[in-house]
């Protein structure tokens, strides 16, 4: 692709005058992402002196754990940092669990109704989330689910199982179907060719899904908020704590909220476009 | 495909429809009754007090202009994302890990990365201080400057939300064949031509997503915007979010949550329409 152009483009310096201009386009797209997190993370390292610090030069200085750690040991923080991880893990286990079957039914099977399956999964794609959590406010006040992880993680469910189901179809259709059908002919019966033979080939793309749930359900503010009093998550708490807490403690949240997510969505980069290519298929 | 015990499938996907009946179909026929009723009798009420409410008309405003800014900014820059990485060979993977970091980002935090730089003391107006276009410190997120914390929460959300139209299009790019636009390069199609004849009209599925999906998404907006600019820039969630909690009055915050889902319905019914694509190739 790029040997195509280089000589296509004529004369050495307007070829590499493109290339400057592309790569510095590029320079400054990645620069448009890195640098306002960086901006946030000197913001919740730099402390009460650091906010009112005028006028700032983007540079570290005066910058220490102390803040940040500070931060966490705030009343609340912790326990709700607690309480996203326990939605999270309920909305991961419970999206596998639920779509990671039906994931394999749409890759394996020609069924009748498979159809109006699909559009049901795509449909709770275009409704706001917000038209689910009003009333299951009251429901869940009956089911003793207020105010409780199992009740947030049930309905972050709602938004990554589709996905789940979705994405993990794509998965199994990239395991080899002959692979499971020479399984049958030496003797295993469907069960046990499913778990030594296609689980395994999925295991890593499932993985991947599990971690996009994980950040779906990290990720999501308002059924969190509306769904919880005191055992808030993360989101939840500094959503309902954001007018009366200091700039610099909005920062410290700000990046709490930031890293974890960074991390995962770094560990399964190459899955990335893999997933929403299926996807879109 | 196997069509044989053909209860398997059912067996399989029977979880999955029996949650999402529970969960999904469920509620959102409560909130539509909820909407729609006082005391148990369908009633207007809720409705009309919605559209009575002093902030309703700048909420749909707000919001409507919101998406109108923020929807065409991000496919452009993602179109942009995606062809200049088809260009690179060696560090393709790095750039788009680091562009594709803002996908992990909540809307929440990202309303929190942009107020450290736009609050008064914040890098923002540091560099418009040193540049000499500042005296002193300027506010940009108060209720007295509508445009600018307009501006603010446009940029914060085109930087938080390019990242999935990105992913998306690459993804619709990688499945264009490379023989086509090669043959249009023999025929003498310059570079434009190539991407208003060729790739557009073949990545059509993808924008179709990708456009469905972030205008969805963009009139849900609710954390950014809290985040930035507090109660000074009403938008249809954070009404409803507000009615919910603390008005504590279930049925006015679900004909927001109605109205959300009728604009999110048209929206979608329109780009489907709009933008067609063969049936073989929808998701």
């Amino acid at each position: 692709m790029s040997a195509q152009t280089t000589s296509k483009a004529g004369p050495a310096g307007f070829v590499s005058s493109r290339r400057w201009l592309l790569w510095s386009g590029i320079a400054a797209l990645c620069a448009w992402v890195l640098v306002p997190i960086y901006l946030v993370a000197l913001g919740a390292l730099g402390g009460r002196q650091g906010v009112y610090q005028w006028p700032k030069t983007g540079l570290p200085t005066g910058v220490s754990l102390d803040p940040f750690i500070l931060f966490l040991k705030t009343e609340g923080v912790l326990q709700s940092f607690l309480n996203s991880l326990g939605a999270a893990g309920i909305t991961v286990a419970l999206s596998i669990l639920l779509g990671a079957p039906a994931g394999y039914a749409l890759a394996r099977y020609n069924f009748h109704g498979k159809d109006s399956y699909r559009l049901l999964v795509l449909l709770t794609r275009a409704f706001p989330l917000a038209i689910l959590a009003l009333p299951l406010t009251v429901s869940f006040i009956k089911l003793g689910l207020y105010d409780t992880i199992i009740g947030v993680g049930l309905i972050h469910t709602v938004l990554a199982l589709p996905f789940a189901a979705l994405v993990t179809q794509g998965i199994f259709m990239g395991v080899p179907r002959e692979l499971e059908e020479a399984a049958w002919v030496f003797g295993c019966t469907r069960v046990q060719a499913f778990f030594k033979i296609v689980a395994p080939l999925a295991l890593p793309g499932i993985v991947a899904t599990a971690v996009f749930a994980f950040v779906i359900s990290w990720n999501e503010v308002f059924a969190a908020s509306v769904l919880t009093v005191r055992n808030r998550t993360l989101t939840a708490y500094l959503l309902t704590v954001l007018s009366e807490s200091p700039m610099h403690y909005r920062f410290a949240g700000g990046l709490m909220l930031i890293l974890p997510s960074v991390v995962f969505i770094f560990a399964v980069r190459r899955y990335l476009f893999a997933i929403w290519g299926i996807s879109s298929k | 495909m196997t069509k044989n015990r053909s209860w398997i499938p059912y067996l399989l996907i029977l979880p999955s429809v029996a949650f999402l009946a529970l969960l999904f179909i469920v509620p959102l026929l409560q909130t539509i009754w909820l909407a729609f009723s006082d005391n148990g009798v369908p009633s207007p009420a809720n409705a009309q007090r919605m559209m009575a409410d002093i902030n309703f008309t700048r909420s749909v405003k707000n919001t409507f202009l919101l998406t109108i800014a923020v929807v065409p900014v991000q496919l452009a820059i993602a179109l942009v994302m995606g062809t200049m990485v088809a260009k690179v060979g060696r560090g393709r993977e790095t750039i788009l890990w680091v562009w594709t970091i803002p996908l992990g980002i909540s809307d929440l935090a990202a309303g929190l990365v942009w107020l450290s730089i736009l609050q008064n003391s914040g890098y923002f107006n540091s560099l418009l201080l040193g540049l000499g276009v500042l005296e002193r410190q300027a506010s940009w997120l108060s209720y007295q400057t509508p445009v600018a914390l307009f501006f603010a929460i446009a940029v914060a959300e085109i930087w938080r939300g390019t990242a999935i139209v990105m992913v998306i299009i690459v993804a619709g790019l990688n499945q264009v064949p490379k023989e086509f636009r090669e043959a249009a390069e023999i025929f003498g199609a310059g570079p434009w031509t190539r991407f208003w004849r060729i790739t557009l009209p073949l990545i059509r599925p993808a924008l179709q997503s990708a456009l469905i999906l972030r205008t969805v998404l963009a009139f849900e907006v609710f954390a950014v915007v809290y985040a930035l600019g507090g109660r000074n820039f009403p938008v249809l969630v954070g009404e409803a979010y507000t009615w919910q909690n603390q008005n504590q009055n279930y049925g006015v915050a679900a004909a927001y949550a109605v109205l959300i889902m009728i604009i999110s319905l048209a929206a979608t019914l329109i780009y489907l329409k709009a933008i067609k694509v063969d049936p073989e190739r929808l998701p």
